[in-house]
């Protein structure tokens, strides 16, 4: 298991710091000196010296040697300094990205745990009901090709301004003071169900589709003809199926994980639902390059926590690592 | 009746041909990309031209309806397909190519080499395909058609190297690749002659995906407003429609037609893909 772990941990520090470079790379190289004609317009706010002055600023210098740079854009990463934003001047970017990633932990934690466990579930159910798959599965398939922003115009066409019974737009109603008190908190889950539900919805279709196929193809394996030949009940032998095609379900939901965030991303735009996606993307179109550059970090950070946390599920629930673990001691 | 028996005696085409899900997602593929072809002979107008009235419903004019200012949903949508199609198919193959090479590769030589490209592979896997998209996007201040694919095709294919390697892992210990070994084939030849050829049906299958993976990544992109700066693209007609609110005046076929169009053709490659799935994969195909 150490040397499982070993490895897992090597790539997220490679990932981690592959990131870093781009971030640091892509802003510093491009033709037209984005970075430069930024820091134009600092000088002219108040504070603004000071913000050209600090070392977060001088990782971008052109005054210094090229390694100079670079490693001062680490050393300030580790102090927490990404830059100050330029749209919601004076406003540390750090700040911002703390504020906004709860609004994606809040939509895509439930909408994706619930969508795998719903997904297997149906998905299961799709594999061993023959009747139920002829129309079943073509529905998975519709859900699981929409892409997220469509699917999430038209949960926003239907229940927004059709049945009119949820908001569309924002975290929460512009009138109202963030807190824990009753109104609020209405307020802010009926705000939060249409992106939720959105992102639930089109994950479900591919988890179901992943779960029916492993079905299909446990179902004619040997081991579930023995048990049949046994005379096990029906029962059984599903249980057996599902659970071994549990395993590759989470390995999917690693490599999906990416896929899951730049949804988030999107669906994010759609609802106006201001979590991480939606600054970076604010931030492309104001050119507000600091802010953009922080949220992409987090969003990766993001990920890379995301599939820690598969990594230890999976963990939990393979016998066979669980078994080589013991064999260590 | 020739060619028919030809086909009859190839297994695998002729459980491909026959499959039900590959009949009925070839045709559903075939009529869309009618529609990309013919869809800009036949229209009267063009994507940037004041068609007729704003905020005109589907009608015999109009077929998908009118933007508000004007513009024909129908046109734009057709010559926005034909752009997506093109970035998906470039993307695509550039895609199916570095995974298919990628996974070969390391499938077939093992050892630090394997080890490092899956390193590679893992890392590429971990980020948030759009976010760096978007990063790099952001940063280029001209983007057309064919560089947007290659961008797009750059960040998809880690699952393609992953799948590829844990085939090419299990053929290479197969006795033709001995042989082939023992006479001193160079590694190409043994790669591509004998392991790339006998995944092919495979490999296929992997360009579908990957066609697919292209086309979502490449239509959120143009959603978020950073696809091709010149021309019209499905995203960016989905754009248009929330930046102007469409869906709150109640003009569904402007936001919705579009992307349906997209999903469904998304859909048919699916169909394609578990068909052929079944067609090539003897335990699957008598369910």
């Amino acid at each position: 298991m150490g040397k499982y772990f070993g490895k897992k941990l090597a790539i997220y520090l490679a990932t981690f710091f592959v990131a870093v470079t781009i971030n640091w790379l892509i802003p510093r190289f491009m033709p037209g000196d984005p970075i430069l004609s930024m820091l134009a317009q600092f000088q002219g706010l108040e504070g603004g010296q000071e913000i050209i002055q600090s070392r977060f600023v001088q990782s971008f210098g052109l005054d210094q040697p090229l390694i100079y740079q670079y490693l001062n854009f680490w050393r300030s990463l580790f102090r927490g300094d990404l830059g100050v934003s330029i749209t919601i001047y004076p406003r540390p970017v750090i700040d911002i990205i703390r504020n906004s990633i709860l609004f994606d932990i809040i939509v895509v934690l439930p909408a994706v745990s619930l969508s795998w466990i719903i997904g297997n579930k149906a998905g299961a159910f799709s594999g061993f009901n023959k009747k139920a798959d002829s129309f079943l599965m073509p529905f998975f398939y519709f859900l699981t090709s929409s892409p997220y922003f469509w699917f999430a115009i038209v949960v926003v066409y239907v229940f927004g301004i059709r049945l009119n019974i949820f908001p569309t737009s924002h975290a929460y109603s512009s009138g109202m003071t963030p807190g824990f008190t009753l109104p609020f908190i209405i307020n802010f889950i009926r705000h939060w169900f249409l992106p939720f539900f959105t992102m639930f919805l089109v994950g479900l279709g591919g988890w179901a589709i992943g779960m029916r196929n492993m079905i299909i193809y446990e179902k004619k394996a040997n081991y579930s003809e023995y048990m049949k030949s046994l005379g096990a009940k029906d029962k059984m032998v599903r249980r057996y199926a599902f659970r071994n095609g549990v395993l590759p379900q989470v390995t999917g939901l690693a490599i999906q994980l990416g896929t899951i965030i730049s949804g988030a991303i999107l669906v994010q735009m759609v609802f106006s639902y201001p979590g991480l996606g939606y600054r970076m993307v604010q931030a492309v179109q104001n050119q507000d390059y600091f802010l953009l550059q922080g949220s992409f970090l987090a969003l990766i950070t993001m990920a890379l926590a995301a599939n820690f946390i598969v990594d230890i599920v999976y963990m939990i629930i393979d016998p066979r690592i669980r078994a080589s673990y013991k064999e260590e001691k | 009746m020739f060619l028919w028996k030809k086909i009859k005696n190839n297994e695998n085409i002729y459980y491909a041909i026959t499959n039900v899900k590959v009949q009925i997602g070839f045709s559903l593929f075939f009529l869309i990309v009618l529609l990309a072809i013919i869809g800009p002979m036949i229209t009267r107008y063009t994507y940037t031209e004041f068609a007729g009235p704003g905020y005109h419903p589907p009608s015999g004019d109009y077929w998908f309806g009118t933007t508000l200012q004007g513009r024909d949903v129908f046109t734009q949508t057709v010559f926005g397909l034909r752009s997506t199609i093109l970035v998906g198919f470039i993307g695509g193959l550039i895609a199916s190519f570095i995974g298919v090479i990628i996974g070969l590769v390391a499938g077939y030589k093992g050892g630090l080499l394997d080890e490092a490209l899956m390193m590679l592979t893992n890392v590429v896997l971990t980020f948030p395909t759009l976010a760096v998209l978007i990063i790099v996007a952001a940063y280029l201040p001209y983007r057309g058609i064919v560089n947007m694919a290659v961008l797009v095709g750059l960040t998809v294919w880690p699952w393609t190297a992953r799948a590829v390697r844990s085939q090419a892992m299990s053929l290479k210990s197969s006795r033709f690749v001995d042989l082939s070994r023992i006479s001193a084939n160079n590694v190409f030849r043994i790669l591509f002659e004998d392991i790339a050829a006998n995944m092919f049906s495979y490999i296929f299958m992997v360009f579908i995906l990957q066609f697919m993976g292209t086309i979502l990544a490449t239509v959120g992109l143009e959603f978020l407003g950073l696809g091709p700066t010149r021309g019209i693209s499905l995203g960016l007609i989905m754009q248009n429609a929330v930046n102007w609110n469409a869906l709150e005046l109640g003009m569904w076929w402007w936001g919705i037609i579009p992307g349906l169009i997209l999903t469904f053709m998304i859909v048919s490659l699916y169909f394609i893909n578990t068909g052929l799935d079944e067609a090539f994969n003897p335990k699957l195909r008598e369910f």
